[in-house]
């Protein structure tokens, strides 16, 4: 049944996460066939059978975008707090400190300034190892910092989403952060300097709902779902099976959401040309990089 | 039909009816007794809503016989001309838009509207918009702008449409839209929250200079039924839930995701839908008058700096 094959797919695997104890060998969760770990994450944790993306750690990705030892990071000078005292089987406090001392971050977000193919980028990268890379007042403050301090130093934007959506237990604080982090991306746009989204598996509600989807350029990673309500949620609205392959990055290339599926061995270099273009067109809207560049 | 902790005001209204109705037909002087019990009963009243939990406060902004958008359109406004249609796919009956005059200034509405009946509730999706209606709000954004037209946006939506159709049209992809035009625009923008505030659906035309919200509205991130599901895995524990969202009126000032509560009279805008939508009426021209003698540039910088400061954290030590 679709629907069974569904739920397996979308349920968190313990096998991709790194920082998990796992044996050396794994077996792909889509092909199921048998994987030398080490395989794996030399292969940008693409299976090398079947080309399946799995979720990739923070620091394997800053390695994959970033030109080798430019990466600067800005990101971990603000921590969250409980402002609800927010407690259902386990206390919100609780859950942050285990989710901190297992990724060694205050929340779900990596930021910094770096080069990408030579240019001046400034990267944001969700953690969906931290509490399933859920949006909280941090996250929308170090995203909504990126992107003004981007605007301030002439750097492009590129933000590797990867979410499920707005975090509960901070209430409608998190809402706030879908409308926090689009003004502050006027900021950017104000400067006509470019932010390129990359949608990665998953990326879903509020994350979908407000930046993530706001990229002059959005690409998505292969297989990634990407949605604004869960393929759950819907399952439960109208109560019947859904379609193979929807709300995937292919299906939404298809509908017309995003301008291309890029396969992550090849990344790096799409995200470059994209910028390269953007920002070589007539003088007037090159300014702000120019003059970064002339720093 | 009244809410389940309305009962005792509901009985005691009829005794005082029926004590009323056997005075006149035994032309007997029940006025002292009469009295008495409406004094009772103003206490009940005020003691019932004075101590309502936020799950309670959840049912009265789902009351049935709560005023609605089309409500509020048609008694706090004069004038209202519905405006239909996206210009691309549609009209979403689940948003209705359209210009009307606000004391003596034209304006620019947009109101999520759920179903006063049955009937109406499927024709309006029960409020919950499909990226059509989120197209027809921006479109509005437009005119308001091209045109001086404040923008006034009620808020009542259990949330944006999750199904199939709305997924591949860009549910998501509208919302990030709506949000981002909103905050562009260079006139006076107010929203109220007059029931339910559902997440990102309700913020799509949320992000106003001003957000209000009637004493018994509630908004959320989530649904406290979703909420309990993902986080309890149980819907059945909303009421837990909604007790640990903090998303009542009085918790959303505290938190400065609204500006101002509207009151309600007493016994809630679903008993007193006149005088509550009076109310809504007097506050809406309070906040133009006041929002009205600024530029376009202090009205998009004020709403940026409304949104880009709202969170909680700290100084990493």
């Amino acid at each position: 049944m679709a629907l069974e094959r569904w739920f397996r797919r979308n349920r968190p695997t313990k096998n991709e996460d790194d920082n998990s104890p796992a044996g050396l060998w794994l077996k792909c969760e889509s092909c199921n066939a048998q994987i030398y770990r080490k395989d794996l994450v030399a292969n940008t944790y693409i299976c090398p059978e079947c080309g399946h993306h799995y979720r990739m750690p923070v620091e394997a990705r800053i390695a994959l975008l970033a030109d080798s030892g430019t990466f600067e990071q800005w990101s971990g000078g603000i921590e969250p707090e409980d402002p609800l005292e927010f407690n259902d089987a386990q206390p919100y406090a609780e859950r942050l400190q285990k989710a901190q001392q297992k990724q060694g971050r205050p929340d779900a977000i990596v930021t910094g300034a770096a080069r990408m193919g030579g240019q001046p980028v400034a990267l944001v990268i969700m953690d969906f190892f931290f509490m399933a890379g859920s949006m909280g007042s941090v996250v929308g403050e170090e995203i909504a910092r990126a992107a003004e301090r981007a605007a301030d130093e002439g750097r492009a934007l590129v933000a590797i989403t990867a979410s499920g959506g707005a975090r509960m237990q901070e209430g409608a604080l998190s809402l706030m952060q879908m409308a926090k982090t689009t003004v502050a991306l006027e900021v950017l746009a104000k400067r006509r300097l470019p932010y390129v989204s990359v949608l990665t598996d998953p990326t879903t509600g509020g994350v979908t709902a407000s930046f993530a989807t706001l990229g002059d350029i959005i690409f998505a990673e292969p297989g990634a779902l990407i949605s604004f309500a869960g393929p759950r949620v819907i399952q439960q609205t109208i109560r019947q099976d859904l379609p193979d392959g929807f709300q995937r990055a292919e299906f939404l290339l298809q509908k017309g959401m995003v301008d291309d599926v890029v396969d992550r061995r090849a990344l790096k270099e799409r995200v470059v040309e994209v910028l390269k273009l953007l920002t070589s067109g007539l003088p007037a809207h090159i300014e702000g990089v120019a003059r970064a560049a002339a720093v | 039909m009244p809410l389940p902790f309305e009962k005792p005001i509901d009985d005691l209204e009829a005794k005082i009816r029926d004590m009323r109705a056997y005075a006149t037909e035994q032309e007997l002087d029940l006025g002292s007794e009469i009295e008495a019990l409406q004094g009772r009963l103003d206490t009940l009243k005020r003691e019932t809503y004075a101590s309502l939990t936020r799950w309670q406060r959840v049912q009265v902004a789902r009351a049935p016989g709560r005023p609605t958008g089309l409500d509020y359109l048609q008694h706090t406004f004069d004038g209202f001309t519905e405006l239909h249609g996206d210009r691309t796919l549609g009209d979403d009956p689940a948003i209705v838009t359209g210009l009307a005059r606000l004391g003596d200034v034209s304006v620019a509405v947009i109101a999520q509207q759920k179903g006063r009946d049955t009937k109406e509730n499927i024709y309006r999706n029960f409020g919950m918009s499909h990226p059509s209606g989120y197209r027809k709000a921006m479109r509005m954004f437009d005119l308001a702008d091209k045109f001086r037209l404040p923008v006034v946006a009620l808020i009542d939506t259990p949330g944006a449409y999750p199904g199939l159709a709305a997924e591949e049209q860009g549910q998501a992809w509208v919302i990030a839209e709506s949000i981002r035009r909103m905050s562009r625009l260079t006139v006076p923008a107010i929203s109220v929250v007059i029931g339910e505030g559902g997440s990102g659906g309700a913020l799509a035309i949320g992000v106003a200079n001003r957000v209000l919200i009637l004493e018994n509205a509630i908004y959320s991130v989530i649904s406290p039924e979703s909420c309990a599901a993902i986080l309890w895995r149980d819907a059945g524990e909303a009421e837990k839930a909604a007790e640990a969202l903090r998303l009542t009126a009085r918790d959303l000032v505290t938190l400065g995701v609204v500006d101002r509560v509207i009151d309600e009279p007493l016994g809630a805008a679903h008993n007193h839908r006149e005088a509550a939508m009076e109310l809504v009426k007097v506050a809406l021209v309070e906040e133009l008058a006041q929002l009205t003698p600024l530029t376009p540039e202090q009205l998009l910088e004020a709403r940026y700096r409304r949104f880009r400061s709202l969170g909680r954290f700290h100084v990493a030590a």
